[in-house]
């Protein structure tokens, strides 16, 4: 092969390579995205149960129990509706009544059956998207997000 | 007073690093051997300025200053002496002040042992490097002085975040940053480079060692920092996919490409553009790290309170840096063509396969990381990608690596016998369906990932061990003369046999977690029991635990299998009252085979306590594994061949034959 060749070779199997990485994450991205929808999104949506969402706002206050077998169920709320959560685990530490948080798992029969919660390392940090639920919903009434 | 003198530093430092920017690059245009020699003095001078503002900072941490407002805010007079100083980098401010201090240093090394380089090129460099320690250093004071006083000064402060506090974390920001930011040499060398529109073997024998030692401190931390995720936050995993794990995934990825491709460009004087194009990519995704952590664009578990006008400022760093430079390589790359020519069965051939394999895979952690920020930006839509999505198409891209990973050093520069190689891996072959076999039998003849990703990893075991043992003639060399091959061997590729053998043992650990790990969860009174794979754990206790500034509360897990005791995992909630929050800390019965790993929620005596009992299997192994490569890092940075600005002497005492016969084939 001459150099010229050679090179062009070379870059058709970088193309061929980033063809098929763009390939691999395409297919992976068609299966594996998760939407964020506030409560108010999620009721109004519907969402197919068998794929996973990510729901976001406060912990309902006094909405915390917890059942004998270890299971936990709160309801997340954008301050005009709220969604019932059940989580088999341990919740972050910073999980806390009128925190924010989000929960990641499926939407069945009305309630989130969660697979991970998530609240933040630091309690002065409001997870953006809980931040723009609360604001969509109109009542947020903190500073401006940060 | 101290604070204000720190506060002063840092200004003489960005006048410092203006006058290192523009003075050698002006000097390097005109040939002008006093302008380009103010570069090393001024990288010194940057470097102790910097130096004293941190010095000043730590003052005021170690002294509990809390008119400083940077120390009220993340210190308190009770925290252990040990946390009060590494909590200065457990802070934006103070993290950014470390950043800066670590690129100085490195300015500084560049100045000091600089004595190789070609003068245009070190000026140039150098002048780089001030550039990027310039714009760092106006973010620090524009954005996130870390010297603001505070009036009036509260009595105590507001405390480190407790998960901080924990020596894992305390030094993973350092050893991240040391990896993050050794980046920035090979991208100032490669801009210096494209200035001068020439890149030479000497150059890219230059960006090695600098690209090694990045590599190895970025590995180990973000090993420590996966560790630190295990143990601490409780959930029992090591590593989730997140953001800004990513951010530091991907310029690993880019460094050991670099890395690899440097060697091709100093050896074969091939690839040349390419391996620019690397050290500007490399740093360019430590950049775009920095400011995904600092700018909360995306949801994140490690996410800390951000600012948006800080996240504005670091990205419009990184599209000067990262744009400059493309800029400049669009302009002069086709410059750099290259010298060698190179058939494709061959170590250069190999390298190239381990160049675009891991481009492929960093393609897809790229996408996956970024693809909700367009996603929100073009449709408003938001989405979040999760371990699913790397799983689908990171691992498929990396299977590939491991691989050819076994082949590659089997080959000769220039042309390689591929068959010969792979006559050489039967034994790595016999190695690989026996681990096949027995991941298959251990998993229960269910599924066939732990059968393939085992095999894979014993495969490249076997071919490195293969390849090592025949560059040291054992087997085939009378055994006395081993000990003096292994010793005549270069120190390089000691490192390189390593540093694979370490990827295949993290491999194994890495696949055995992800597909057997189980876990369970119960709520449990005291003398109840639960099992998970096999053990039964059962709740002898709570009770109250005092800690130097926490409360907590312990259980007793006594755990036993079939009846015979195993362990007692002691698994605490900790509670600090002056931030008001509480920690989970994880009690780990870690052995070769597998950790038990217990987390104890909240609960009471009358309902009950939530326990979380996880089996993680050959977690240890993803340590060790990393462990071995940062020591094959090491021991490569240790050799003679690669130590920055050494004289290239030959070998003192040569192995008959070994070192002739080690020195074609290179150590890489």
């Amino acid at each position: 092969m001459t150099p010229k060749r050679r090179r062009l070779s070379l870059v058709l199997a970088g193309l061929l390579a980033l063809g098929a990485a763009a390939a691999l994450a395409l297919a992976a991205l068609e299966d594996n995205l998760v939407y964020f929808l506030s409560p108010t999104d999620l009721l109004a949506r519907e969402a197919a149960p068998d794929r996973p969402v990510r729901v976001g706002g406060l912990v309902e206050e006094g909405s915390v129990r917890r059942a004998a077998d270890g299971t936990l169920s709160f309801r997340v709320t954008d301050l005009r509706n709220a969604v019932a959560v059940t989580f088999r685990g341990v919740p972050p530490d910073l999980f806390r009544e009128g925190q924010g948080v989000v929960a990641e798992g499926r939407f069945a029969n009305g309630a989130l059956s969660a697979s991970e919660i998530l609240a933040k390392h630091d309690e002065n940090y409001m997870p953006r998207e809980v931040a723009d639920a609360l604001k969509d919903s109109g009542l947020w009434k903190g500073p401006a997000p940060r | 007073m101290i604070a204000e003198l720190g506060h002063f530093a840092l200004a003489l430092a960005l006048a410092l690093a203006a006058v290192q920017a523009a003075v050698p690059l002006a000097g390097a245009a005109r040939r002008d051997r006093a302008l380009m020699a103010v570069a090393r003095p001024a990288a010194a001078a940057q470097f102790a300025a910097i130096a004293l503002a941190y010095a000043a900072l730590t003052h005021g941490y170690v002294v509990s200053d809390f008119t400083v407002a940077n120390v009220a805010g993340n210190s308190h007079s009770l925290k252990p002496m040990l946390y009060k100083v590494t909590g200065v980098w457990g802070n934006h401010e103070g993290s950014m002040v470390l950043w800066v201090l670590i690129l100085s240093a490195f300015g500084l090394a560049l100045a000091l042992f600089g004595n190789g380089l070609p003068e245009t090129l070190r000026a140039r460099a150098l002048a780089v490097q001030g550039m990027v320690g310039f714009g760092f250093l106006a973010f620090v004071l524009a954005t996130s002085n870390p010297f603001e006083r505070l009036d009036p000064a509260p009595l105590d402060g507001g405390d480190l975040n407790p998960i901080l506090q924990d020596p894992g974390l305390a030094f993973h920001p350092p050893l991240l940053y040391l990896g993050y930011v050794g980046f920035s040499m090979a991208f100032s060398l490669a801009v210096a480079a494209l200035i001068e529109g020439r890149v030479d073997p000497a150059w890219a024998r230059w960006v090695r060692p600098w690209t090694l030692a990045a590599w190895t401190a970025l590995t180990a931390g973000i090993a420590l920092g996966s560790w630190w995720a295990y143990y601490e936050l409780g959930w029992g995993g090591w590593w989730y996919w997140d953001p800004v794990e990513n951010a530091s995934f991907m310029p690993w990825l880019a460094g050991t490409a670099l890395l690899h491709s440097a060697v091709v460009a100093e050896r074969r004087d091939a690839l040349k553009a390419w391996t620019v194009l690397l050290a500007i990519l490399a740093f360019g995704l430590s950049l775009m790290g920095t400011f995904l952590v600092r700018s909360g664009v995306l949801t994140s578990v490690h996410a800390f309170a951000v600012d948006p006008e800080r996240g504005l400022f670091i990205l419009a760093l990184l599209a000067l840096a990262v744009g400059g430079a493309l800029v400049l390589f669009a302009v002069r790359a086709p410059a750099l063509a290259g010298g060698g020519m190179f058939r494709p069965i061959s170590r250069e051939g190999g390298l190239v396969v381990n160049n675009l394999l891991l481009s492929t895979a960093l393609a897809t952690v790229f996408i996956g990381t970024l693809y909700p920020l367009f996603l929100e930006a073009a449709t408003g839509e938001k989405v979040s990608v999760g371990p699913p999505f790397f799983h689908a198409a990171f691992v498929p891209a990396a299977m590939p690596l491991l691989l050819a990973m076994a082949v590659g050093p089997m080959l000769a520069w220039k042309r390689g016998d591929l068959a010969a190689a792979l006559e050489r891996l039967w034994a790595a072959a016999l190695l690989s369906a026996g681990a096949a076999g027995l991941a298959w039998w251990a998993g229960g003849g269910e599924g066939l990932g732990p059968a393939v990703g085992f095999a894979l990893a014993a495969w490249l075991a076997g071919g490195t061990l293969t390849e090592w043992a025949g560059r040291i003639g054992l087997f085939r060399a009378p055994l006395a003369s081993v000990p003096a091959r292994i010793a005549g061997l270069p120190r390089a590729a000691h490192g390189m046999a390593l540093a694979h053998l370490g990827l295949a043992v993290f491999v194994c650990g890495a696949v055995a977690d992800g597909f057997w790990r189980e876990e369970a969860v119960a709520s449990l009174r005291p003398g109840e029991t639960m099992r998970v794979a096999g053990y039964e754990v059962a709740l002898e206790g709570v009770a109250e635990a005092p800690g130097p500034n926490y409360r907590a509360e312990r259980a007793r897990l006594a755990v036993a299998r079939d009846g015979a005791p195993v362990a007692i995992l002691e698994p605490e909630r900790r509670f600090y009252p002056v931030q008001r929050t509480a920690t989970t800390e994880a009690a780990i019965h870690a052995t070769l085979l597998g950790d038990l790993y217990a987390a104890l929620g909240e609960g009471d005596a009358r309902a009950g306590w939530v326990v979380r009992v996880w089996r993680n299997p050959l977690v240890a192994w993803i340590w060790i594994g990393c462990g071995l490569m940062v020591a094959g890092g090491l021991v490569s940075l240790s050799d003679r061949r690669l130590r920055v600005g050494a004289p290239r002497r030959r070998r003192a005492v040569p192995a008959p034959g070994a070192a002739a016969a080690a020195r074609p084939a290179g150590a890489d």
